[in-house]
């Protein structure tokens, strides 16, 4: 378990990052607040179009402007508000403190360098090294990430890797410089669900060894009870409930968490039909007044459709953003009783 | 890839190799042209030598081998230090428009904006302009003489590169691997030339390869059209020039005069067509998307 009374590693406070579009403003991260401990992980759920991936671009700074842009909030890391460094601090931060893994394997490895050249690159960037040590270096990483024949991987091209070899590489590129906090945006979806279970593990046994903390971004609830310690779940920009990972799951308090766990196929309950949340994510460009929900949301009352709730702390360690707790803490008695 | 597996694929492909083999001709006959065609004057290499002030052309003999040209000129003399010509027009032409339409096309692209409408605009002026009428007119504005034409086929020739370029650009930049790049802590410089700029740079290599050939044609063509180079100098569009007159022959028999025609001619078919053919087996070699 985590020691919450440290130091925060990242602190995110109000973020709100917009995107100006000439159809109008997207609201794609609207002020939202968390922490990162040292050490800990961090899993951020969504459906896709929740702003999960904004939430971390921004952290990076990696935002296209324009038309993106980080209109309000604090990123503290270090003691140093990342909104506000420029671009060429935020070069030595890249890689170097904070790293990301992306999704796509097959497509965030440069096809006409060999891994080899992809790994050093990360370490001549930020390291005072010279190629034969980035080299070695690069070797070890390999190593470290569970690549067999390192030696010869290293030279080879990433056409000639499969899926989970490719994100293994990805990883070690991440990790190349030690970093402190690794984003993940969603690094197993694109993988078969064996090889998903290895990169988890292999995260897992990296975080230990790396003592870094990760931010796991996935739209895979089994992923984020594999791996997190604590949990934000965002919907339309917001975070809509916050806790750790076991009072999530076992009581979610928002009813877009409850309707996602309904979703989930239990291995001892004999159900006909999963439960679906009704509708879509609504449009970003014209999100619903109040609170974002209230659309497809069985609680919902006139109060849900004109005023927008704050996320609170409703029990020590446990935000959430919803009117009507006491509504759902009602539908899970009734559950329980039928059951 | 393997610098040698490079050499054993252009070697297996028989197009290529035939388009290998004569540009290896013509490069062996314009580096040994001082030993192939002596000249008179080695202060003036490229004076074509003149048996007479005839007109009219004479056919291949024991002296001319290749026969005289209008004007008395030798034509295989000619033929022998054009040869040298057409490599400077290729390599000079093709070399500096490539690298002005690579700028244009990666900048505009990489920053995009008004920046990118700017450059595009710029070039599509450019390219409004009929290629040959541009050129032609620069030339006669500039004044006789190759490096001229040298200047306006530079000056009306890197457009196509820059478009090429700048679609390409604009379909890597969009790649994830750049948005991994800038996570690693890439700045911009870095990854144009490391990241943009190699996978990018093969259709582009490929058009410059193809182009060899084209400028070529286009520099004898303002050689023809008589604002190219200097009369009596070495170059083979000049020599089509001096055929001008005698295209038609005699009445009665139209291949009288063959040689001045034919032989300049296939000299310009067969290097344009051997810069294609290598351009061809280069786009199936080092492009790794094919792969």
């Amino acid at each position: 378990m985590i020691d919450l009374s440290e130091e925060k590693l990242i602190d995110v406070n109000k973020l709100a990052t917009y995107f100006h579009t000439e159809e109008g403003t997207v609201k794609a991260v609207d002020g939202i607040s968390f922490e990162i401990y040292p050490g800990e992980t961090l899993g951020i759920v969504g459906e896709s179009g929740c702003g999960k991936s904004v939430t971390s671009l921004s952290i990076m700074r990696l935002i296209e402007s324009p038309p993106g842009q980080i209109e309000n909030g604090e990123i503290m890391f270090n003691g140093k508000d990342l909104t506000k460094l420029s671009q060429k601090e935020m070069r030595k931060i890249r890689g170097n403190d904070i790293s990301m893994i992306f999704q796509e394997p097959m497509t965030s490895l440069n096809p006409v360098y060999t891994v080899g050249d992809q790994i050093m690159e990360a370490i001549l960037i930020h390291k005072d090294v010279n190629k034969k040590q980035a080299r070695q270096q690069a070797i070890d990483m390999l190593t470290k990430v569970g690549i067999p024949l390192p030696e010869q991987r290293v030279d080879e091209y990433p056409h000639q890797l499969s899926g989970g070899m490719r994100q293994r590489v990805m990883i070690a590129m991440a990790l190349s410089c030690d970093p402190q906090l690794l984003i993940a945006d969603e690094p197993t979806t694109a993988l078969d669900v064996t090889i998903q279970a290895q990169i988890l593990e292999l995260m897992n046994g990296l975080k230990r060894q790396f003592g870094m903390a990760i931010m796991m971004i996935t739209h895979d609830l089994g992923v984020i009870a594999e791996v997190s310690d604590r949990v934000a779940v965002m919907y339309a920009g917001k975070i809509v409930e916050y806790t750790d990972v076991k009072t999530l799951y076992g009581d979610p308090k928002h009813p877009y968490t409850w309707g996602l766990m309904h979703s989930i196929p239990h291995i001892e309950k004999d159900l006909d039909r999963l439960l679906a949340i009704p509708g879509n994510v609504p449009n970003p460009l014209n999100f619903p007044t109040g609170c974002k929900y209230n659309t497809r949301c069985q609680f919902a009352t006139d109060k849900c459709r004109t005023d927008e709730p704050d996320i609170e702390e409703v029990e020590e360690g446990h935000h959430v953003a919803c009117w009507h707790i006491d509504k759902l803490e009602e539908a899970k008695q009734e559950e329980d009783k039928s059951a | 890839m393997e610098w040698t597996d490079v050499v054993r694929r252009l070697f297996t492909n028989k197009l290529s190799v035939f388009g290998l083999v004569i540009v290896i001709f013509f490069a062996i006959v314009a580096i040994f042209a001082p030993w192939i065609a002596p000249p008179a004057d080695p202060d003036q290499p490229f004076e074509i030598p003149r048996s007479g002030w005839k007109i009219q052309p004479t056919p291949p003999d024991a002296d001319n081998i290749f026969g005289t040209t209008e004007g008395s000129y030798d034509i295989f003399y000619g033929m022998v230090w054009g040869s040298r010509t057409a490599f400077r027009i290729g390599f000079i032409v093709v070399g500096i428009s490539t690298i002005i339409g690579i700028f244009v096309g990666t900048i505009s692209a990489f920053y995009g904006g008004w920046f990118d409408e700017i450059m595009m605009r710029v070039t599509d002026v450019f390219m409004s302009i009929p290629f040959l009428v541009a050129a032609l007119v620069l030339t006669a504005i500039l004044g006789k003489g190759l490096d001229k034409v040298m200047i306006a086929l530079i000056v009306f020739g890197w457009m196509g590169t820059a478009r090429l370029m700048r679609s390409q650009v604009l379909e890597i930049k969009a790649e994830e691997f750049i948005d991994a790049a800038y996570a690693l802590g890439a700045g911009d410089t870095r990854i144009i030339f490391k990241h943009v700029l190699l996978n990018c740079i093969f259709p582009v290599l490929i058009q410059a390869c193809m182009r060899m050939g084209s400028m070529v044609i286009t520099a004898a063509t303002l050689s023809f059209l008589g604002v190219g180079a200097p009369q009596g100098y070495a170059d083979w569009g000049q020599m089509i020039s001096f055929a001008r007159n005698w295209i038609i022959g005699t009445q009665g028999n139209p291949l009288t005069f063959w040689y001045t025609l034919i032989i300049p001619g296939t000299a310009i078919l067969l290097f344009s067509l051997s810069w294609n053919l290598i351009g061809d087996a280069f786009r199936d070699i080092l492009d790794p998307k094919l792969q």
